[in-house]
Parts: structure tokens; sequence; C-alpha cells
């Protein structure tokens, strides 16, 4: 198990130095440094002398690749490729182009982030299995057809117009809650509650199908018949049966994202303004700072193969013919 | 027994050659008028997409194991449904994809060759009085004055603020106030006599050409759809088409008259806005599977097939661009290509060009971020079927590895592919917008569901709201995405047999 | 004698819903089964006898099948007339079920224990310690060993005949007065078969329990029942006691079951075969169901269902044969055609392909960089020669190594050691490029007919492809000439070859496969349990095809099958393979007849045997076949052998010889 976790942990690396060639790439080669400092200081009439001083402020008036100024192991260090990703893997995310220090703003917002995140990936999944088990219950009724249909229309709708519907119905017409903004603490409530709810809704389509599929193929396996040959009932063979059965891979698949979850929800964020990591990535975009955006392609990679790897051990965990090696 | 091979392509040869005729003519039909025919290059990749679905139908039709499937999809109510929605869509879509370029009226008529630097399509030509209506700014739908208040000044000299009267929208009235409101029923009910006029000569011309396929006569033809004894479901063809034609001429009705949507914040008409964002839609669902799609194809099966280190670099490939948060990597890209624009504006002769490359670019990069999906898929499935008995035998017989790639692993594994075409495109419309509203969607100058959005979102916070552009744009975006998924749907239940054991 | 009867079926009609036709699969069945007795229902696949068994328990597949008229009384009690939460009652209490596949119907994720521990609380509502002790007491009846510790184990950790002994378990835990079994052994090996049969019984004479045994195989039968029902596209053809059915068989569909079974007897003649196969239940019959297959039938067996008649006291069948009141046609149309066949083969028997010291290892990786920490010894060490002309049969159960050694043979695995001897070459040591010539003369013929032909070609494009492989035909013409001619050698009509495989039976496929390794004029063909998945009926067709190939094309055959009736007809020489190594080689004589090592001892022993003398000695072996990852030290056979010495622990034998044909490694002839 150990040496399992240990060579998923190696196997990592390569996969992280792809992605950070790939955005190195698109960063320094598609356009070069001189380029990006053109069009911060404004595409008209930029003396080179401007552009040579918003390079080296911000460290990248070095060669891209090899540094044939420099010797030995220098040639290769002193350049832009190895400062700014190596230190990546050290998660040193440096000073965004505007000059913030980027770390800290991660750890800052990080919380907002999660505080939407969490509910909103707990009560989904709650929510999901609970309408997929009721559909599956009265599977090849009208309940069954129509309630496929109602996840498939819930599927159908923009997420935006759940966003901005939400926004409109609750906060404006209603005037329950602010329609956006964030507060720490526990007047946060009040902040995060109707993102939440929205966020809840405009996933519970495709998950409730999707779950329900899972839940229709575990009853069509042989040992729900013999289940049922014992003289289970009907609950009794949905709950303590196909459930178990399928939460492997409901709960498999529900870790695999929960690293990323500090990634936090872009559009949730900006629109309802939560000072989170969503809304700093798109503030980022916007901006076009690409060092908080080679951070964010960088920490979300990372997250990422962290929750391929916790996939894993969970798999081990819920379903006992699985065994690490 | 020679001439079996060509036989088999001769229906592709000849839909080939109808198809380029075609293109020739529409293009000669448009130099006709003086007109500079434009090839974007989505344009021509449309082009091509029509090519290979037409290729497919042809496939389809000769293949046994494709027709049967495909004969449940017809048999599906639902399903059909949604095809004459998606048609609809298409129509629109196909039309609004041929570009031209108009002679600019030059004072001096000697001088020919001049053409304007607007990128029109036959679209925007039949509609143009749409195109053309554009009033000051806001107006509600149906409505006859603007929506915000201007200094005029009354017969009687002094200022006032008003709603003044709209340039085109309910011109013809002279009192809205008393006049409108029957009007608009006059012309609704003149649309609605008119759809459903139409609708009947449109559903005859089909019995009729059914009646000919039955051999029967087309009072029988009629009792069998009616009695739903086809092979396809017609009845609800005919249904849908009906109520479609209905809706569509009652639109056309209205919109000679007034703005049926409204007008956005500079006046344009947003039912135009909604028709022109349907190619930008389809461009995006479409392109997008049709780049990647050779990659999927061939990287996933290769790696399932060969195994080894093939299978390892093909894995690592895949698993690093997995792991890059698909919007992060397409607003890396697009960032990285407006620097690039940014730099580079001689690349692009028109606005249309230049928002026709970032289109391109970014329906590339959404390949580049969904590949991974169907190539994992495949992968998989190729490694189940390399172990399958009937691969063993072909081994077996010494057949090449190109051989047994085409003739046995690819034909079994087309269903899955389809199936998550028509899958995905439901998804990349949805984040057309989702990615227009982060900023890395389309180009701001092309018309979008995803740009409409984003700009009457802000106006969300007016007083009172203005809320017929998001309407109008999540209501098309809505139609279209329903069908496409009730159709996939349909698609997958009739191709995976798995899921048809249930 | 009223009393006695404990189920009553009358006039069952089961149909469900498939692909927009409706599927009478149960069409009109009636029989009774009295306490303690064994009934066993006999039938080929798709005759409706499971459908049968789960319509008693009413756990017909929903919303596709309904159960559409009839009674089934329990103890005089209707259960189609009761409240699905009053049959819940019935299920596991009174009437208990298991089913075919023990891998696939035990909850992967729930310990044994709760599994069986949840029946026990349902019906006897015992909790806490007592439902535990009652647990452990369970798995120790149905012969579980350490039944404690089994307690917590998942299904995955058993084997096969383990996890068949635990569904044992859990049908017994509600005491019920009637078990189903449907299928109980096909599913596994036969010394297995044997253990589960030998439990079934006991525990049947402990309990007085009545059991519903649903089987296609005659010898099962003839080792458990009192009483045989036999089901034909259905319902029910013929029924009599266990003695009477053996002695006479009364429906001519019965009697081509005993005659279609390949016995040492009938080596040197055709196998007696029913022609065409089952009959779609999709349809309806409005006459007699086996009219188009029987070789009695005439013109009122097209006109008339026949009655259900009495030939003796308790022996019934439906045949209008046996109907007095029905005047026959004076000589029955041509009784099977049993003319022999020229057995007479030009049996040089010189050496085609010499198999030396073949292993075949899969590496076992684990730790930080996936070293290689062992292997497993799919095939370790096998010799074999294939003469010219004859037939090598190697025998052996599920999971020794014998397809593995099959397809080593032909590369389709690369071996890691040994030598394939073929025309001078040794094939393991040529390329891939080298090879392909070679694979025109080496063939293989696979078990599954349905995931032997890509789904996507037509009949002519598989047999087409080795042919163009192979270059063999020039011209398209050339090759469909051919085509046509290799389907009228396996007995198909040419017109087929546009049609796809999915609309063909399982016989009937597998002889597009034969004709497909024909096409490349093959000199050896592999036939990797080729009639293993086929019905015995249809078994026998493809037998005799096999064998008349044989002698028409002079074909050596390697035929890898676990089934000893089929090696007894069809090989001329066997060799016994456990673990990944041959223990047994010789004559089909040698070894049929006197099988020297314990292995091969026990393996005849435990066949179920049709008729039942009571001379014969039953070795029982123990336990299970053992890892091949993991095998034990010395002799590979030695914790299942009844004769293990302490040497037997220590080293393994080398071979001993008893004459030039027949030798076996084993300690016992050292």
């Amino acid at each position: 198990m150990l040496a399992y976790i240990l060579r998923r942990v190696f196997y990592a690396v390569p996969i992280l130095i792809g992605v950070n060639l790939i955005t190195f790439f698109l960063f320094f080669v598609v356009n070069s440094p001189d380029d990006m400092a053109r069009m911060h200081l404004g595409m008209k009439r930029v003396t080179p002398e401007a552009v040579d001083k918003w390079k080296q402020e911000r460290g990248y008036d070095k060669p891209l690749l090899l540094n044939r100024a420099e010797d030995g192991a220098r040639s290769v260090t002193n350049t832009i490729f190895f400062e700014k990703s190596v230190s990546l893997f050290a998660f040193r995310f440096g000073s965004s182009d505007a000059g913030r220090d980027i770390g800290y703003d991660i750890s800052q917002r990080m919380w907002p982030s999660l505080a939407i995140a969490i509910p909103v990936f707990i009560v989904g999944i709650l929510a999901n299995v609970t309408f997929a088990l009721l559909i599956a219950f009265f599977r090849a009724t009208y309940i069954d057809y129509w309630g496929v249909f109602l996840c498939v229309v819930l599927m159908s709708i923009s997420s935006l117009f759940y966003i901005i519907g939400g926004q409109y119905l609750v906060g404006k017409l209603l005037h329950l809650v602010p329609i956006s903004g964030y507060d720490d603490g526990f007047d946060a409530v009040s902040f995060v509650i109707l993102p939440v709810i929205v966020g809840i809704i405009g996933g519970i389509g495709a998950g409730t199908r999707w779950y329900r599929t899972i839940f229709l193929e575990e009853i069509g396996r042989d040992y729900v018949r013999t289940a049922r040959a014992k003289g289970l009932s009907e609950p009794q063979v949905m709950f303590g049966h196909v459930l178990r059965n399928a939460l492997i891979p409901i709960m498999t698949g529900a870790v695999a994202i929960l690293p990323l979850l500090f990634m936090g929800s872009l559009i949730l964020e900006s629109f309802f303004g939560i000072p989170g990591l969503g809304s700093y990535t798109i503030d980022a975009i916007g901006s076009q700072d690409f060092a908080i955006v080679r951070a964010m392609v960088f920490l979300g990679s990372a997250l990422y193969i962290v929750g391929l790897i916790l996939t894993d051990i969970s798999y081990t965990l819920v379903d006992p013919r699985i065994r690490l090696v | 027994m020679n001439t079996m091979p060509r036989y088999k392509n001769r229906p592709v040869l000849l839909m080939l050659v109808m198809l380029v005729v075609a293109g020739m003519a529409v293009t000669g039909v448009i130099a006709m008028f003086g007109l500079k025919p434009v090839f974007l290059w989505t344009d021509v990749l449309i082009y091509l997409l029509v090519l290979v679905i037409a290729g497919v139908v042809i496939y389809s039709r000769q293949h046994e194991h494709l027709r049967a499937p495909w004969r449940r999809v017809w048999r599906s109510r639902a399903g059909m449904a949604a095809l004459v929605v998606l048609g609809a869509y298409v129509l629109v879509g196909l039309l609004d994809s041929m570009h031209f370029r108009e002679p600019l009226l030059s004072v001096d008529a000697s001088e020919s060759g001049g053409h304007s630097v607007e990128v029109l399509s036959v679209f925007d030509k039949l509609v143009e009085p749409l195109r053309l209506r554009v009033e000051k700014t806001y107006s509600a739908p149906l409505a006859a004055h603007l929506y915000a208040r201007e200094m005029q000044e009354l017969p009687d000299g002094t200022q006032q603020r008003v709603y003044p009267r709209l340039q085109y929208g309910g011109a013809h009235l002279r009192d809205p106030e008393t006049e409108q409101s029957a009007d608009i029923v006059v012309t609704v009910s003149a649309g609605l006599m008119k759809g459903i006029g139409i609708a009947v000569l449109v559903s005859l011309a089909i019995v009729m050409l059914l009646a000919r396929h039955y051999r029967a006569t087309s009072a029988a033809t009629l009792a069998r759809i009616v009695r739903v004894q086809t092979a396809m479901a017609w009845h609800v063809v005919l249904l849908t088409l009906a109520i479609m034609l209905v809706g569509a001429m009652v639109l056309i009705e209205l919109s000679g008259k007034y703005h049926v949507f409204g007008t956005d914040k500079v006046g344009q008409d947003v039912l135009y806005q909604t028709l022109k964002s349907i190619r930008t839609g389809l461009v995006i669902g479409t392109l997008t599977t049709l780049i990647m799609l050779p990659f999927a194809i061939s990287l996933g099966v290769m790696a399932g097939y060969f195994r080894g280190w093939i299978d390892d670099i093909i894995q690592y490939i895949y698993t690093t661009l997995n792991s890059i948060p698909g919007v992060l990597l397409i607003a890396a890209s697009i960032l990285a290509l407006q620097v690039y624009m940014a730099n580079h504006p001689e690349a692009f002769e028109t606005v249309a060009d230049r928002a026709d490359a970032r289109l391109l670019f970014l329906c590339i990069i959404l390949g580049i971020t969904s590949w991974t999906g169907l190539c994992r898929l495949l992968r998989g499935e190729s490694l189940k079927l390399r172990e399958l008995d009937y691969l063993q035998a072909a081994t077996a017989f010494g057949v090449a590895h190109v051989r047994i790639l085409s003739r046995h692993i690819l034909p079994n594994v087309m269903h899955i592919v389809l199936i998550i075409v028509v899958l995905d495109f439901s998804g990349l419309v949805l984040a057309e917008a989702v990615l227009s509203y982060v900023g890395v969607g389309v180009d701001p100058s092309m018309i979008s569901w995803g740009n409409m959005i984003n700009g009457a979102r802000l106006e969300m916070a007016r007083e009172p709201v203005v809320w017929w552009s998001l309407t109008a744009a999540f209501a098309f975006m809505f139609i279209l995405v329903l069908a496409a998924n009730v159709f996939s749907d349909a698609v997958r239940d009739a191709f995976d047999p798995r899921l048809r054991a249930n | 004698m009223m009393s006695d009867k404990l189920l009553s079926i009358q006039g069952l009609h089961t149909c469900f819903q498939s692909g927009g036709s409706t599927v009478r699969a149960v069409d009109g069945v009636d029989f009774d089964i009295h306490r303690g007795e064994t009934f066993a229902l006999l039938g080929e696949s798709g005759c409706g006898k499971s459908m049968t068994a789960l319509s008693i328990m009413r756990l017909v597949p929903q919303p596709a099948g309904r159960i559409t008229a009839g009674r089934i009384l329990l103890d005089g009690q209707d259960l189609l007339a009761l409240p699905e939460h009053a049959m819940r009652d019935v299920r596991g209490k009174r009437i208990a079920m298991i089913f075919q596949e023990p891998m696939t119907s035990l909850n992967p994720v729930l310990t044994v224990g709760l599994q069986i521990g949840e029946t026990v609380e349902q019906h006897l509502g015992l909790r806490g310690k007592a439902l535990r002790t009652r647990v452990i007491e369970l798995l120790d009846a149905v012969g579980i060993p350490a039944p404690a510790q089994r307690y917590h184990e998942y299904p995955h950790q058993l084997s096969g005949g383990m996890k068949q002994r635990v569904m044992i378990a859990i049908a017994l835990a509600g005491e019920p007065q009637l078990l189903i079994a449907d299928e109980p052994t096909t599913a596994l090996d036969v010394t297995i078969q044997a253990q589960i049969l030998d439990l079934l019984r006991r525990l049947q004479q402990e309990r007085n329990m009545a059991v519903l045994l649903i089987t296609h195989d005659l010898g099962v039968v003839a080792g458990m029942a009192d009483r045989v029902a036999v089901m034909y596209a259905g319902h029910i053809v013929e029924q009599a006691s266990r003695a009477d059915f053996f002695a006479d068989p009364g429906h001519p569909y019965s009697r081509k079951l005993f005659e279609s079974l390949p016995t040492m007897g009938k080596r040197d003649r055709q196998l007696a075969v029913i022609k065409g196969s089952v009959p779609s239940l999709a349809r309806e019959f409005p006459a007699c169901r086996f009219e188009d297959r029987c070789d009695f039938a005439w013109q009122l067996c097209r006109d008339k269902a026949p009655r259900w008649l009495a030939i003796r006291p308790d022996h019934h069948a439906r045949c209008h044969l046996n109907d007095p009141d029905v005047g026959k046609p004076a000589a029955p149309a041509a009784a099977a055609a049993m003319a022999g066949t020229e057995s007479a083969v030009a049996n040089a028997g010189g050496t085609l392909v010499e198999v030396d010291g073949l292993q075949v290892f899969f590496p076992i990786h684990t730790g930080l960089f996936k070293r290689t920490a062992g292997h497993v010894r799919a095939v370790d060490g096998v010799s074999i020669q294939l003469r010219v002309g004859q037939t090598l049969a190697l025998v052996g159960e599920s999971g020794c190594g014998k397809t593995t050694a099959g397809k080593g043979i032909l590369q389709l695995i690369r071996p890691t050691a040994g030598s394939v001897r073929y025309n001078g070459n040794d094939l393991t040591r040529i390329s891939a490029r080298q090879m392909r010539p070679y694979r025109a003369d080496l063939q293989i013929i696979f078990q599954d007919p349905y995931s032997s032909m890509n789904p996507r070609m037509m009949v002519a494009d598989i047999i087409e492809e080795g042919m163009l492989a192979q270059r063999i035909g020039r011209t398209a013409g050339e090759r469909h000439a051919r085509i046509d001619e290799l389907l009228a050698q396996v007995g198909l009509s040419p017109e087929i070859k546009r049609r796809y495989p999915h609309e063909f039976s399982g016989g009937q496929r597998q002889r597009i496969c034969i004709a497909r390794a024909l096409a490349v004029n093959p000199k050896v063909i592999i036939c990797d349990e080729p009639t293993s998945a086929l019905d015995v009926s249809v078994q026998a067709q493809i037998l005799n095809l096999l064998k008349k190939l044989q002698a028409e094309l002079g074909l050596s055959y390697l035929f890898i099958t676990h089934n000893l009736s089929v090696v007894e007809y069809l090989a001329d020489e066997v060799a016994v393979m456990y673990l990944g190594r041959i223990v047994e080689r010789g004559t089909v004589e040698d070894v049929m007849k006197r099988p020297q090592h314990p292995y091969t001892q026990a393996l005849l022993s435990a066949i179920p045997q049709i008729d039942n003398d009571t001379g014969r000695t039953v070795i029982r072996l123990e336990g299970d076949l053992p890892s091949s990852s993991d095998p034990p030290r010395g002799c590979h056979f030695h914790p299942r052998c009844p004769q293990a010495m302490a040497v037997c622990r220590q080293d393994y034998p080398a071979r001993t010889a008893f004459s030039d044909s027949h030798s076996t490694h084993c300690f016992l002839y050292k």
C-alpha cells in the first residue's frame, strides 16, 4: 500500500513536468516575454527600456530554456523555465505580475472557496443519491420515465441561468439574502447559502441520472436475485445490497474530485462575489496575469493527481475485492 | 462478385459529386449577384462535416449492424421530435455558414472589384430587415416605445422626459396605446393561419412521398401514420414539424412589424441575435468533436491494441492533459492567442476573419481538453476486444495489424464514438456560454448566446429589469440542448447493448 | 399419498417480452413434487426450465416477464395468489433456491457470515450470538473447513466450489421444505461437481428436504433424481421415475438425448444427432413441438399436438407414437441413420508437431518499481507430440493451463521457454513475420461460438479473411467459389454467406468457425473446448463433423477439453494436465481404461455415469485446484491426493513409463 502510494507520487512527477511544459509553451514560446510586456504596458509606443524594465521586475529577462552566458548547471537553472517551473514543485508560487504574493493569496482565498464547495459537494451527493434511489425504486414506471425526463430538462438548462435566476428570485424579488459579497466567520452563512443552493440544483440533473444508471446496473446483477430469493423485502434489497455496491463507484468518483474542491467554482464565486480561488482565477484571466494562471494550472494538476491517488485508496477501503500492490 | 466493391462506393461518389455541384452552384449564384464569396475556416470545416455525415449515413445504410440500431432510433418518439428540432437549428446554421462580401457602392461605377469589409451570410440576407432595423437602445419585446426616457421638445416648446416611439418597432401604429394589442392579436392570428396552411401542405407532401415509398395510396399511408404503424415515428415527425412551422410563421409575421424579443443596448434586434447565435453554438458543438475525433480514435484504439510502450506514452499524454483543469487550459490558450492576435493584427483581413480564427482556435482547444475521455473509453474497449476470440482468430491467420485495427477493432468501437459525439454536443453548447462569461469564449464581436448573456446580465441590476435578452438566449439554447440531450438518449438506448438489457 | 404432495404446478404459463415479440418461456407446465424426493427437470438451454424455477419463486425478471396463467400450490396454498409480502415468507423459508453461477450470485462486498446470517435473521429471528453460532453451524454443515474464520471472509476469497457451498448454506438457513437447484454444478469442474452433488444428496437425506434439480446433464440426473421430467420448448414432454426413464425412455427426444452422448463404445460410428436446433419460443406451436427434428414424424405430428399419455403407471410422454387411438404409419420414417463411417484413416502417425518443455509464465509485479515478484506458471513444462491424422486430447480442469498451452503452441501467446517444432522449425524462435506462412497450417477453433466471430462482418468476409491474409485464391471469384465449397463441407448452405453471425445458432456458428479454419487448408487444428458451450444434441453434430473432416482431410487435432466422455469418443491419445504440467499420457485405451495417476483416476470416477453400476468405486477429491502462482511444493497434486506419501511433499516425481505410449509422473510407480 505504501509502496503503491510512493509509486504513484513518483509517477506524478513526469506528469507535472508535462503540465509545466505545456503552460511554458503557451506563455513563453507562442508569445515572447516582450510580447507580454508590450501588452501589459499598452500597445502603443512602448519604449524598449520600459519593456526591459517590466521584464526585469518580474524575472522574465532571462533566456527561455538554456542560458548560454552561464556555465555548468547555471546554464540550465538561470532560465525562465527553470525559475518559473521548478519553484512550483516546491509550491513556491512567487509573485503575480501585479506584484502580489500568490502563495499568500491562495492561502487566504482557499477558505471562502471551501465554504461554498464543501456544502455543494456533500449535500449535492446526498440529494443525487436520494433522488436516484427513488427513481430506481420505481424503475420501469411512469415515475421513472418522467423522473429521467426531468433530469434531462434540468441538465439542458445553462448553469448561468440557475445563477442569474437564483439571484433574481431569492435576492432581488424575495430579498432573503444578499445577492453577492462575503464576510468572515458566522456571517458568511447568509452569503454562502444562495450559491450553495444554486450549485446543488445545477448539478442535480446530471448527477441523479448518472447515479440512476449505476443503481440500475447493480439491480440487474445476480446477487440481487439471490437476495430476493432469500425473502428479503424490496427496501432490504435496495439498502442492504444494491446501495452498498452502487456506492463503490459513487464514492470513489466523488473522492476523485475532493481535492479539486480547493480550486473553488469559477462562475459561482465570481457571480456571487465570493473572494475564493475561483474568482481569483477569473480575475487573473481577466487582467491577463500569467503568473497567477500558471500557478493555478499547476495547483489544479497537482490536486487532480492527488485525487487519482485518493480514488485508488478509497477503492481499497470500500471494495474488499481490491488490494493495491 | 467483382462488381461488389465498386457498387458499394457508387452512392458515396454520387453524393460527393452532388455536394460539390451544389456548393459550386451556391458559390456561382453568390458570385452572379456581384458578391464575393468568402470561405471562413469554420465554413470549410462545416462543409467537411456535412460530407462526413453524408458518408456515415451511406455507410450505415449498407451495414445491417448499424441499420438495426438506427431503426430503433427512428422508432423512438422523443428522439424523432428532437431530431426535427435539431434539423431546424441545423438549417439556420448552414444558411448562416455561406458567407460573402457585398460590392461597395462606389461612386465610380466603372471601378469594380471593391468589396465591403463586412462579411455577410446567406442567412443575413434572408433576414435583412431584422439586421438593419436598429433602434437607439433597449426596447421591450413587441414594444412601440424605447425602454429609456429621453428629453423631447414638446410642441409647446417645453421639454419633457418621455419614452420616445421606436423607429421601426410598431412604427405602423398611429396610437400604440389603443391599437397595439389588437394589432398583435391580428398579426399572430395571421401567422397562425399561414403556419397551419403551410404545415398542412408540407405534411401532405411528405405523406405523398411516403405513399410512393410504401407503394400505397396517400389515404392509406396517412391512416398508417395516424395509427402509428410505420417503422419510423412519422406521426411525431409531422406533429413536431407542424408545431415548428406554425411557430416560425407567427414569429415571421410579428417580426415584420415589431421587435419580437425586443432590442438590446445598442438597439439591435434580439431575435436576430439569438438566431445568429445558432451557428456559433453549432460550430462549437460539432467542429470540436470533428477536430478531436481523429486523435481520440486513433490514439485510444492503438493504446488498447498494442499496449506496451505505445500505451504508456498515450496514457501519459492524456493523463497530463486531463490533469490540467479544463477551463484553465482553455483560458491559458486563449490568453496566449489574444496576445498573439494583439501583436499580429496584420494576419487577419477582416473582423469576421479574426473572430472566426478565434472560434476555430476555441474549438481546437476544447477538442484538446475533451478528447481524453473518449480516448480512455476507446482504450478500455480495445483492451477488451483484443482478448476476444475473433481477434485471436485473426492473429492466428497472420492478418496484419492495420487490417485487424480497421476491420475488427474500429467497427466494434464505432457505436461508442457515436454515443460520445452526440453526448458531448450539448455539453459543448453549454460550455460556450460559461466560457464567454469567463472571458475566454468566442470573440466579443461574434454573436453568441454566451456573449448575449454576458452582455445582458449586467442589466439585471437595472430597475426595472431588462430581461428579454437573457430570456431569449437561454430559451434558444435550452431548446437546442434539450433536443440534443433527448436525441442522444435515443441514440444511446439504441446503440448501447448493455443498457438495452435492462 | 395426497398428503405426500409438497408442490403442485398446474398449467403454468410464463412469458416475457423480448425485442418486440412475446417469448412463451413456460408454456403449460404441470408436475408435482413429493416431500423429501429429488425431482429432476431435464432440458437443453432455452427450453424454459430456469424460467419455471423462477416462476415458482415468483422471481421472474420484471417488468419484461409475467406469469400469465396457472397455479403453484405449496401444501395446497396457491403461491400465485399470495400478496408480495406473504410471498417473502415463502422465499428462503419454505422454498430456497441456488443458482448456476456461484461467482456472481453472492454479494461481493458483504461477508459470507453476513449473507447467510441475513436469511437466518429474516426467517428464524435469531440475533447476536445465537445468530453467529447458527451461521457457523450452517457453514460447517455444507462442509466448509474452519467455518469460524470463513465467517468473516468475502466471496472473492473463496473458490467456485466454496461459493456454491455458501449458496447452499444460505438456502438451508431458513430450513426450507423445498430446495430448487438451478444447474448447481454446471459452472464447476467435474471433481468439484462431484463434491457438491454429494453434499446435496447428504443434506437432502438428513433434512428430508424435497429438491427440484434443474439440469441438462443426464449423468447428474442418473446420480441424483428420484423422478425425472424432460422439458422441451416450454413444456414437459416426458415424466417418469428414474429407473423407468433410464431403462426405457418414452419420447423420441429423450431417446435421442441418450443416443447423442459420446462414449467409448460409439467410437467407430457416428453419433446420433437431433437435426436442427431448439426452436425459438417466440412462435406458437399448433402441433408437436419436436416434429421438425424428429426422425419418426409423420403428417399427424404436423397437424395435431400429441396428448399426455401414460406409457405405464407413473410414466407419461407427449408423443403420438404412444397413442393407441392414433393410426401410425406402417413403418416409421427412416430411423436414425447409424451407418458407421470408414474409420480407416491412413494412420501413418508420423509426428507433426513436437512440443517440448513448453512454459508460459505471466509475471506478477509488485513493490515500488513494479518488480517482477513471481510468476503465474500457467504452463510449466508441457511436452506432447501431435501425430499426423490423429487426435490428441489435452484434458484438465479449468485453470490447469490447457488453453494457454494451446495458444502457446500457436504463438498467440509467446512462450517463456521450451520449443514447438513444426516442419523442422522451432516456432518459438522465429519472428512474427516468419511465422506468418505457418499460420495457414496451424489453426484454432474456440470454445465460445458467440465471441469467436466479428459481429460486424458477414459470413463470407469472415471466412475470406484468412484466405486473404494467406493469399489463397487469386481472384474474388475463386475465393467465393471456395467459400461455397467450405460451407457445403461443414453442412451449411452457401446462401448464408451474406448473413451476419448473430443470425445463427451456437451449433451453426461453430460450423462457420470450422469452415473459417479450413479455408487456409490447415494440417493441424487446435480445438479449444469447441463443444462445451453447446447442448448435447448439437455437440454430437459438431463431433461428427470433426470426425468426418479428419477422415476426409487427414487433419490432426489437439483437442482441449474437460469433458472426458468426448475424449473417449474422439481421441486417439490423451494427455492429462494438472496445474500447468502433464501428469499422465497415453493412448485413449491406456488412460481411460487403465488410469495410473491418482488424479486421472479421480477425474474419471467423478464423471456422473448414466449406467449406475454399483460396483464403481468413487474417489472423491478434497479441496480445490491450488493457484498456479504458488504451486504446492513437491508433487503439485499431493495436497488433494488420497495416496500422498512423504516423498510427494518433497520432490516432483519423474516420468514413469508403462509402455511406449503410456507414462505418468507419480511416486507410486517408482
